[in-house]
């Protein structure tokens, strides 16, 4: 349970647009180990998105040092960037962003497509992910023939097939009603107690309240992080 | 991702999109239809004009008179207005010695005249020639013979008659044995061509063979009854045709005393000159039609980019998905190649197949004939796909170089 995740050593980001210079992270830093249910809680304009671009490889801090188990991301390339999100990270999104035009089935099987998985091997691993999120009685439909709870968790099964280190969660109950919020949430519970690792960020408190840690962020760096107890 | 998945996503896109990637495949499949159709009639007009000079007679040398000069007023008329050419010519011609690439020799004489059997009536032209016309102008029989060389020695009124000739005056029945009166005289028609088609400047089927000392003796009025109109030679091969020609040449040359070729009074024209005077015009039809083609292939080829472009504008949040969930730049970028690639097969496959459906159909309606060339619909294929990857290029590296991020934000 102490191997790092996540290991952010003073990362500044500093986004410039025109002759603007917006400075989005100064100087965080910031250990995930292995295991933790974490949150990220902040106004919007804090930073928390920028955070979570970079924990998500989507984007690469200006300044500082961020390993992500234990692979140094600042000196990746475009396709080694690729290559760790589609082998590091699982992303669950506010959009759910499946394809309409793939059944659940196929948006699960996307990561292990762009892995290079056979396709019976993916097929398999897809039914194994749909059934753990409970829907293996809907492989087979549209996201358009799925209520937003549905799509959402079919997001999670997506997130959770290619068996990543960490499991990113940007807003993920944002379009949800309270009982399908509820129902993911759960769910992330019950991942967490698998053993997987899952950062959640949010800007609402009942959301946060699931997470085991809270980190707050405010204008780029962490106010508060506090560890609950269980 | 290997070439099989990839191909699989962007076919995937292209069935998602069916009405763009539709519309998008009618504009390269009219373009390659276009080109398939354009050369198709091209080489079907080249065709045509080559199987109409080969009608005129395999290995032919053409000898016609040079132009005649009005004495005292110093005028020259046309070509072929002399009647500097001569029977003796001919014969001296037809030496194996002074020209032995020379196989055959027809001298012709023309003049028109009223054909008669019965109450039906025909005006043609009537052709005086010797037994060796046919072999020279490569000219087959229906029926019957064709003169004999007994024929010219006795002036005998005998006549071979063209096929279109030989039904206008005697309709379905066989007219070989029949007799046809021309001039008053009864001619008795030993013969009937075979068809040969016809030649912009005349009908080669619409004619009267006599023999030339018939014609000379008792239907023209010519004053010089020793001057012929053409000589038709015929070279031992197609090899030996300038063989021939110049042998007809230097004796021609001879003959009339001619020693600056520029005052020739006569003028030799060979078959393949014609022929290659045909082609060129024909080629330069295709070359023509063929450019008109390419452009609407270009047209069709921006329409590909344009759609392409669109579908990145409006996939960013796909791409930006893909993209996250691990998908490299040079995958983005292979699948958008794939999908322009699709359409351009896609397209080129209908363009090829209306092209070929045209091909078949058009020329019940119009009297040119279309040849559909295999190297020409194979042509149209690799350009209609690699119209789809040239104009896909572009558009796909815009889809692999956008950030993940952005494309995500993207509503």
């Amino acid at each position: 349970m102490s191997e790092p995740v996540i290991e952010l050593l003073e990362v500044s980001k500093t986004y410039r647009s025109g002759s603007l210079e917006v400075t989005a992270l100064r100087g965080v830093t910031l250990r995930i180990d292995e295991g933790e249910f974490v949150a990220i809680m902040g106004p919007s304009g804090s930073g928390k998105s920028t955070l979570m671009h970079i924990l998500g490889c989507l984007d690469v801090p200006t300044e500082g040092t961020f390993l992500l188990s234990g692979e140094d991301v600042m000196t990746m390339d475009e396709e080694e960037l690729a290559d760790a999100r589609n082998r590091r990270v699982g992303f669950v999104f506010q959009q759910f962003n499946l394809l309409p035009e793939l059944t659940a089935s196929r948006n699960v099987e996307l990561p292990l497509l762009y892995a290079g998985v056979p396709r019976e091997l993916r097929r398999e691993y897809a039914a194994r992910a749909l059934a753990r999120v409970g829907l293996a009685d809907r492989a087979a439909h549209r996201p358009g023939e799925l209520s937003g709870g549905q799509q959402q968790r079919v997001a999670v099964a997506r997130a959770l097939v290619g068996d990543p280190s960490l499991i990113l969660a940007d807003e993920p109950t944002g379009n949800l009603d309270s009982v399908a919020t509820d129902d993911i949430l759960d769910l992330f519970d019950e991942l967490h107690r698998a053993g997987r690792t899952v950062v959640l960020i949010t800007h609402e408190s009942e959301v946060a309240a699931r997470a085991q840690r809270v980190i707050r962020l405010r204008d780029g760096a962490i106010v508060d992080d506090a560890e609950r107890a269980a | 991702m290997n070439w099989l998945e990839t191909v699989r996503t962007g076919l995937q896109a292209v069935r998602t999109h069916r009405l763009r990637s539709g519309l998008t495949v009618l504009g390269i499949l009219i373009g390659i239809a276009t080109v398939v159709l354009s050369v198709g009639l091209g080489e079907g007009a080249s065709s045509t004009v080559k199987s109409q000079i080969a009608a005129l007679g395999s290995n032919l040398l053409i000898v016609s008179p040079g132009s005649s000069t009005t004495a005292g007023t110093g005028v020259r008329g046309g070509l072929g207005s002399a009647s500097t050419l001569t029977l003796e010519d001919a014969s001296a011609l037809q030496s194996k010695v002074a020209a032995p690439d020379i196989a055959a020799v027809a001298p012709t004489k023309t003049t028109s005249d009223v054909l008669t059997n019965g109450a039906t009536t025909w005006t043609t032209s009537i052709v005086g020639t010797t037994a060796s016309w046919a072999k020279v102008r490569a000219r087959t029989l229906a029926s019957g013979r064709f003169l004999a060389d007994a024929d010219n020695a006795t002036a005998a009124a005998v006549t071979v008659l063209g096929p279109t000739t030989a039904s206008e005056l005697f309709g379905r029945a066989d007219a070989v044995g029949q007799s046809v009166t021309i001039n008053a005289i009864p001619f008795q028609v030993v013969g009937v061509l075979a068809s040969a088609g016809s030649n912009s400047s005349s009908n080669l089927d619409d004619e009267a063979v006599v023999p030339m000392s018939t014609l000379t003796a008792r239907l023209s009025s010519a004053s010089s009854t020793d001057s012929v109109s053409t000589i038709y030679l015929a070279a031992t091969s197609g090899s030996t045709i300038s063989a021939a020609y110049q042998e007809a040449a230097a004796l021609l040359d001879a003959r009339h005393r001619i020693t600056l070729p520029a005052n020739a009074d006569f003028s030799i024209t060979a078959q393949d000159s014609l022929l290659s005077t045909a082609s060129t015009v024909s080629r330069t039809l295709t070359v023509l039609l063929g450019g008109i083609a390419a452009l609407s292939l270009l047209v069709g080829g921006i329409g590909v980019m344009n759609i392409m472009l669109v579908s990145v504008t409006e996939r960013t949040r796909e791409i930006g998905l893909r993209k996250a969930l691990g998908a490299t730049p040079r995958v983005i970028r292979r699948q958008f190649l794939v999908e322009a690639s699709v359409l351009g097969l896609v397209g080129g496959l209908g363009g090829a197949g209306l092209g070929i459906l045209g091909a078949i159909v058009l020329p019940h309606f119009i009297s040119d004939a279309i040849t559909i060339s295999p190297s020409a619909v194979v042509g149209a294929l690799v350009v209609a796909v690699a119209i789809g990857i040239v104009f896909g290029v572009y558009p796909a590296g815009r889809a692999s170089r956008l950030a993940p991020i952005d494309a995500l934000r993207s509503d």
